[in-house]
């Protein structure tokens, strides 16, 4: 088994000296019969991982009018998540959906059981320094939507719903994992089968003609495929806590401030709650998990309010070009708000995760391909880790389909690597993006805050700027 | 650009090693060989269209002689003898090793076919939406559905697995048993497509009798180009059309343009196709193809140039005819119709009707 998977892989990997290989084996085992009976059943599509995205992945392809006629398989390790009623207290696992992702869900009926479930809009964002006044604002001329926050739970139930809905299509796998995959020759020559072979715990083995490893962070579909995969840890966790506002507010406004030691962001989750996710040393992580609740709803209060981080220098530094964009462009800046105080913690509501960032060097091989955190983790700072994942569930699923329309073999690698041309252009440089912010706001070193200051104070007096930021997150 | 109906067969007449996509033998070497996706006349060229030949011997013997298996051989040319019987060409053991190497590498998609694969984009969705705008309703996931497709010269399959997959139950045939075996072989493993694909080795002329007016669609894709009697070949086609069937045909135009760039600078310069695996003669111009459709009874509804872009690998429709072109005629109901000979009007042509979505879904 192993053997065949690395052999398949060394194919893979050089497919010059692959195809050599291939050709002769081929040609030696031309003589054998066809089929070898007995085995398992071929699927069109298996779907690996039934997180948000494996289960969106694989209800956009069973909504899909072209794949009407073919078989979809989803592997879930996890259990099937009773989709009954919701609990009244909110899960500490929220993600915010950018409208492009709202579209994706809403394209398969989806984002209606959110709507019907639980979600928050925010229509504006403030993010700011704990080192300057420096300050930006993002909403939209007309008060739209910038995003929704969601609870994890919320969407999968949302998704578990239409997966239901198309259980002809569909078949859901709960409890179930693959112990090994064996990758086909990348030319089919011979009379071994073209498929991608998935050995499963019970000891059952199917076949697919695209795998598609939606299995997370640590993909094993990744693995099983030898694909390089540039990762590090960042010297951060996360803190993951429900929040309790002092007074209800229209709470409509996504907050995020950077400190010395991590981004401190808030998300709306309704009038009177909010959502806390906190980036900071392993250290600071830890303590904020043991302290008491007391303490920890005053620790992000003052982390939200204090100044102490504040120079003199900079604070001048960064008025006196303030003062000269409002000048300039009188117009251009909006007021600055403040964010709710917190009056207590959701209790048992808080967790710790840790952070880090990671991009496989390809999305895509021969019948497989990689989706959501199995290709691409980033820092949750710009809260865009789900929706890089629905961004390729859209894509993926709109070569498929076109490919599905016109006859072709779904596992071919010609539509495949045109989703992974697209895909990478756009979480590449977005991934980019995200980690030279995180590494501009982790340090209180004065040029750099005096840079990061002015950067930040003029990217917000440009609204175009803004814009092509804002629509690009937004997709 | 160059011939590309010509790149496509000439990758179809191509063995072994080409670039990245090499197989047995030492890059920029070329062997020839029969093109096996044709309807079978295309041997009777003669050895004069493989002049190569003795240049080919050394490096075959060196490179796959190992393979053979004589029983399979023998078969294979028996085979050969009947179908080809009032062929003059002698088929030669080292021509059946050819075609042997040559049916494997029929499903390499970035191999010697990949200009037939990529074909495929242009070609199925042509195929796909002229039919779907001649009936009024289809079933949604699969368009071709109890549609029954004949696809003469089906070569490894390339087409046949496409229209397969869109529902249409396809009959594959081939004069090759070779081609056959591959065929057969890629489709077993697709339960689905097993049972909508049926693959015979045998010529046109074998199934008429059994087969007439059985067909809703015949396609014959780079085929006619290499047929000996390209009027009796639309006579078949006629007589196993039902009434009111489709007849698709791509192949090259009989132009200067069409002969330097396939001829010239494909096999010539660029020699990217063996020299000697077309015979320009034989070409066809879509103006001679409609009146020999017109005059046997077809009605011409759609003639569509098409271009190859060697850089991309990518096919796209074109105006312009002059290199290669597809063309769907329909079987009229009454034989007698078409001595009026009344020939299409620009207004019965569909324009493109694949083009646009063709393009939307790029």
């Amino acid at each position: 088994m192993a053997a065949w998977v690395s052999a398949g892989g060394y194919c893979l990997l050089s497919p010059i000296r692959g195809r050599l290989r291939a050709g002769r084996a081929a040609v030696l085992a031309w003589r054998v019969p066809l089929r070898a009976a007995g085995t398992g059943p071929v699927y069109d599509v298996v779907v690996s991982g039934g997180g948000m995205v494996g289960s969106a992945m694989a209800a956009a392809l069973g909504h899909d009018v072209h794949f009407r006629e073919k078989k979809i398989l989803l592997l879930e390790a996890g259990p099937r998540k009773a989709s009954g009623r919701l609990p009244e207290s909110y899960s500490n696992r929220v993600s915010s959906i950018s409208p492009g992702s709202a579209t994706l869900l809403s394209s398969f009926g989806a984002w209606d059981h959110v709507c019907s479930l639980r979600f928050k809009p925010f229509r504006r964002m403030q993010v700011w320094d704990a080192c300057s006044e420096a300050m930006i604002i993002f909403d939209k001329d007309n008060l739209e939507d910038m995003g929704y926050v969601v609870e994890n739970d919320v969407i999968i139930s949302a998704l578990t719903k239409q997966l239901d809905a198309v259980s002809d299509r569909v078949e859901v796998l709960y409890r179930s994992r693959a112990v090994g995959y064996t990758w086909p020759l990348t030319c089919h020559l011979s009379d071994t089968s073209p498929w991608v072979k998935i050995d499963l715990t019970d000891g059952r083995r199917l076949e697919t003609k695209l795998l598609i490893g939606a299995d997370g962070q640590n993909s094993m579909v990744r693995k099983a495929a030898g694909i390089q995969n540039i990762h590090y840890q960042y010297d951060q966790s996360a803190v993951v806590a429900t929040l309790h506002l002092s007074e209800a507010t229209d709470n409509n406004v996504a907050w995020q401030r950077f400190l010395p030691s991590g981004p401190i962001a808030l998300l709306p989750l309704s009038d009177t709650a909010s959502s806390l996710v906190w980036s900071t040393s392993h250290e600071h992580a830890a303590q904020l998990l043991s302290m008491d609740e007391e303490s920890f709803v005053d620790t992000i209060n003052s982390a939200f309010w204090s100044n102490l981080h504040h120079s003199d220098f900079i604070d001048t530094a960064g008025s006196v070009f303030r003062s000269a964009i409002s000048f300039l462009m009188p117009s251009g800046t909006a007021a600055r708000q403040l964010p709710p105080s917190i009056a207590r913690v959701e209790p048992k509501s808080r967790a710790v995760f840790p952070l880090g960032m990671g991009h496989a060097t390809e999305y895509v091989r021969h019948r497989m391909a990689l989706i959501g955190d199995a290709a691409h983790r980033v820092h949750p700072l710009a809260g865009q880790g789900v929706n890089m994942g629905f961004g390729d569930i859209a894509c993926l699923t709109h070569h498929l389909s076109t490919a599905a329309f016109n006859g072709k073999d779904l596992g071919s690698i010609k539509h495949l690597l045109q989703f992974e041309t697209e895909r990478q252009r756009h979480n590449l440089s977005l991934m980019a993006a995200i980690d030279l912010l995180k590494r501009l706001y982790s340090t209180s070193v004065a040029p750099f805050v005096l840079l990061r200051t002015w950067g930040l104070q003029t990217t917000n007096a440009l609204s175009p700027v803004k814009e092509q930021i804002m629509s690009f997150a937004s997709k | 650009m160059w011939g590309c109906g010509g790149l496509g067969r000439a990758a179809r007449a191509l063995v072994g090693p080409r670039g990245r996509s090499s197989g047995t033998g030492p890059p920029g070497r070329r062997l020839g060989a029969v093109a096996g996706d044709h309807y079978g006349p295309a041997f009777q060229r003669g050895p004069g269209g493989f002049s190569e030949n003795d240049s080919w011997k050394m490096q075959l013997t060196s490179n796959s002689t190992r393979f053979v298996h004589l029983t399979e051989m023998k078969s294979s040319m028996s085979a050969m003898k009947r179908l080809y019987s009032t062929s003059h060409t002698t088929v030669d053991s080292k021509e059946m090793n050819k075609f042997q190497l040559l049916a494997h590498r029929w499903w390499d998609e970035q191999g010697e076919y990949s200009t037939l694969h990529s074909l495929n984009d242009i070609r199925v969705p042509f195929i796909r939406d002229t039919l779907l705008n001649m009936s009024s309703d289809h079933q949604l996931g699969s368009p071709l559905s109890g549609v029954k497709i004949l696809d003469v010269g089906c070569g490894g399959g390339l087409l046949s697995e496409p229209l397969g997959r869109l529902g249409a139950s396809v009959t594959g045939i081939d004069p090759l048993e070779d081609n056959i075996r591959t065929a057969e072989q890629h489709k077993s493993f697709d339960p689905v497509l097993a049972k909508r694909i049926q693959y015979k080795p045998c010529s046109l002329e074998d199934i008429v009798e059994e087969t007439t007016e059985t067909f809703d669609v015949i396609v014959a894709s780079e085929v006619v180009e290499h047929v000996a009697d390209l009027e009796m070949f639309i006579k078949y086609c006629y007589q196993v059309l039902k009434p009111e069937g489709s007849l698709f045909i791509t192949t090259i135009n009989k132009t200067q343009l069409s002969y330097i760039l396939g001829i010239v600078v494909a096999e010539r310069i660029m020699g990217i196709v063996p020299e000697g695996t077309h015979d320009w003669e034989k070409f066809i111009s879509p103006e001679e193809l409609e009146c020999l459709l017109d005059s046997n009874g077809f009605l011409v509804k759609t003639v569509n140039g098409m271009s190859y872009n060697p850089l991309s690998g990518s096919w796209s429709w074109t105006e312009s005819t002059s290199i290669n072109y597809a063309v769907h005629a329909m079987k009229c109901r009454v034989k007698e119709q078409s001595s009026s000979r009344e020939p299409p009007s620009e207004t019965d042509k569909e324009e493109h009707p694949a083009e646009a979505s063709a393009s939307t879904t790029v």
